[in-house]
């Protein structure tokens, strides 16, 4: 268990989902059991790709930002500051102290960003008509700069850029800083833009979803999955330590009371069952709560065959056969480096709702994934504590537990 | 001052930096009046060489453009040195 440290709670949510803009349309939409993923345009142009489906962010109004700083953000830098934005006036941090600082993951520097500088520059031999702009967009860090620089912080700058699991390694990167006392407050979480790049990778390593229907085609811990679905969006929160949250009376949504990260270098790909359950089991010895302590868990989850199996036969080690699992990326699909963040900020209004919420094109249970608990319908019932879990190509693994605020 | 030309910076401008047409005068300063730093004025040259479809080869003449006044001089000059090389001269 951890030491005399301070106490970590969220005070602000922010989203830009494929729903939209707003973290209650996306805790609404999820709520009605809606899926956000549509056709995947322009999919057929590119040769050999078998996906069909995708989960876009509808087109947002971007000019609130100013010129001067939009001009360096990439699209996921757009939607990590709206939602950067959302977060803090949700937290009443309208007035944010400027020496806050953030913590924002993302899978790797801009793919449609990427995409435009390599097409020019190999067709052209040169920078042709790229703006000056573009490499900042390219940059591992270029959404926590973009977005550091928008807001005008001169805090801490932390910029994990590890995949899949970014945006929750973030978040506890925030954590682990608050709490060891070297900052108050802290914007946390992650971001992901959809480029037909990322879709072809998953698809060229047999892990993407070919389902013809974008409503049934991401399937967590269905029999009938064949693979995940890619998204893009943005989860901001804010972090404060307690007594900052306290003393200027901010609205505390969750408390943060645990968080582990491990890594299995075994294999590239493949995800390793032992591995998380020992990250789990870090996470819960470092809340100082048991198992039976923790009513639900928001799994990762993203509907590859492989990888479910390991987290439900990790889960069932760890927790057993009783608690309640489930997936949003049954509707979400995988936003990548925002679904830790996206995730856990729906984790947060199912545990303030007190109703679980099942996991869609969930029908036949993969027996593969162990024996677990994976409702098919909503439920009421008293949560006060939720794992949230995610994980990476590399082998990257992260548990983060939230626990209601009680003084 | 050449009409198109002033017409096709001005309207150049206002689109890549989203400036107001009213912020389009001759005496307006680049960087002290319409806000651009030296990262925009890149994209200025970018802007302008697709406008008018030559490239700009002597960079260090834009150093010495300070207001749109400056900017249409040096088209002017741009162009009349690209015909004087397309006629061999």
């Amino acid at each position: 268990m951890k030491g005399p440290w301070e106490r970590v709670v969220i005070t602000g949510v922010g989203a830009v989902s494929p729903f939209g803009l707003g973290a209650d349309l996306l805790c609404a939409k999820i709520g009605q059991g809606e899926c956000a993923l549509g056709p995947l345009p322009g999919g057929d142009r590119v040769k050999d790709l078998g996906v069909k489906a995708a989960g876009l962010v509808p087109e947002i109004d971007a000019k609130s930002i100013p010129r001067t700083f939009r001009r360096s953000m990439s699209p996921m830098g757009i939607f990590a500051c709206l939602a950067a934005r959302e977060a803090l006036s949700n937290a009443r941090l309208e007035d944010y102290p400027h020496d806050m600082g953030l913590a924002v993951g993302t899978t790797m520097g801009s793919p449609q960003t990427m995409t435009e500088f390599f097409s020019e520059y190999l067709s052209r031999n040169g920078f042709g008509n790229l703006r000056s702009t573009t490499f900042f967009k390219i940059m591992g860090h270029g959404v926590a700069s973009s977005l550091a620089l928008s807001l005008g912080l001169t805090g801490r700058t932390l910029a994990p850029s590890a995949a899949c699991v970014a945006g929750l390694l973030a978040i506890g990167l925030g954590y682990e800083t608050i709490a060891s006392g070297r900052a108050q407050v802290l914007l946390c979480g992650g971001a992901e833009e959809f480029d037909v790049l990322t879709a072809l990778t998953f698809d060229h390593i047999l892990a993407a979803s070919h389902h013809p229907d974008p409503a049934k085609a991401s399937r967590p811990f269905d029999l009938d999955r064949d693979g995940l679905v890619c998204s893009e969006g943005a989860g901001l929160l804010v972090l404060e330590s307690l007594p900052q949250a306290l003393s200027r009376r901010a609205p505390i949504v969750a408390e943060i009371t645990g968080f582990a990260t491990n890594t299995a270098p075994a294999n590239l790909v493949h995800p390793d069952s032992e591995s998380i359950a020992q990250c789990m089991a870090q996470a819960l010895d470092d809340s100082g709560l048991t198992a039976a302590d923790v009513q639900a868990i928001n799994a990762h989850a993203t509907a590859t065959v492989e990888g479910d199996r390991a987290e439900g036969r990790a889960i069932e080690k760890i927790f057993g056969s009783q608690t309640p699992v489930n997936s949003f990326k049954g509707q979400l699909g995988h936003t990548m480096a925002a679904s830790g963040a996206l995730e856990l900020i729906l984790s947060i209004s199912m545990m303030n709702n007190n109703c679980f919420l099942p996991t869609r094109n969930l029908e036949t249970i993969d027996p593969e994934c162990g024996s677990l608990r994976l409702p098919k319908e909503s439920q009421k019932c008293m949560i006060s504590a939720i794992m949230k879990n995610s994980f990476a190509l590399g082998g990257v693994n992260a548990s983060l537990i939230i626990e209601k605020y009680e003084a | 001052m050449p009409e198109k030309i002033w017409k096709t910076v001005a309207s150049a401008m206002i689109e890549e930096f989203e400036l107001e047409p009213g912020q389009m005068v001759p005496e307006a300063r680049i960087k002290d009046d319409l806000g651009l730093d030296s990262l925009d004025v890149v994209d200025m040259v970018i802007v302008l060489e697709t406008a008018f479809d030559f490239k700009i080869q002597d960079k260090a003449a834009l150093k010495k453009i300070i207001t749109m006044s400056d900017v249409v001089d040096f088209i002017v000059a741009t162009m009349a040195a690209e015909k004087v090389e397309a006629a061999g001269g």
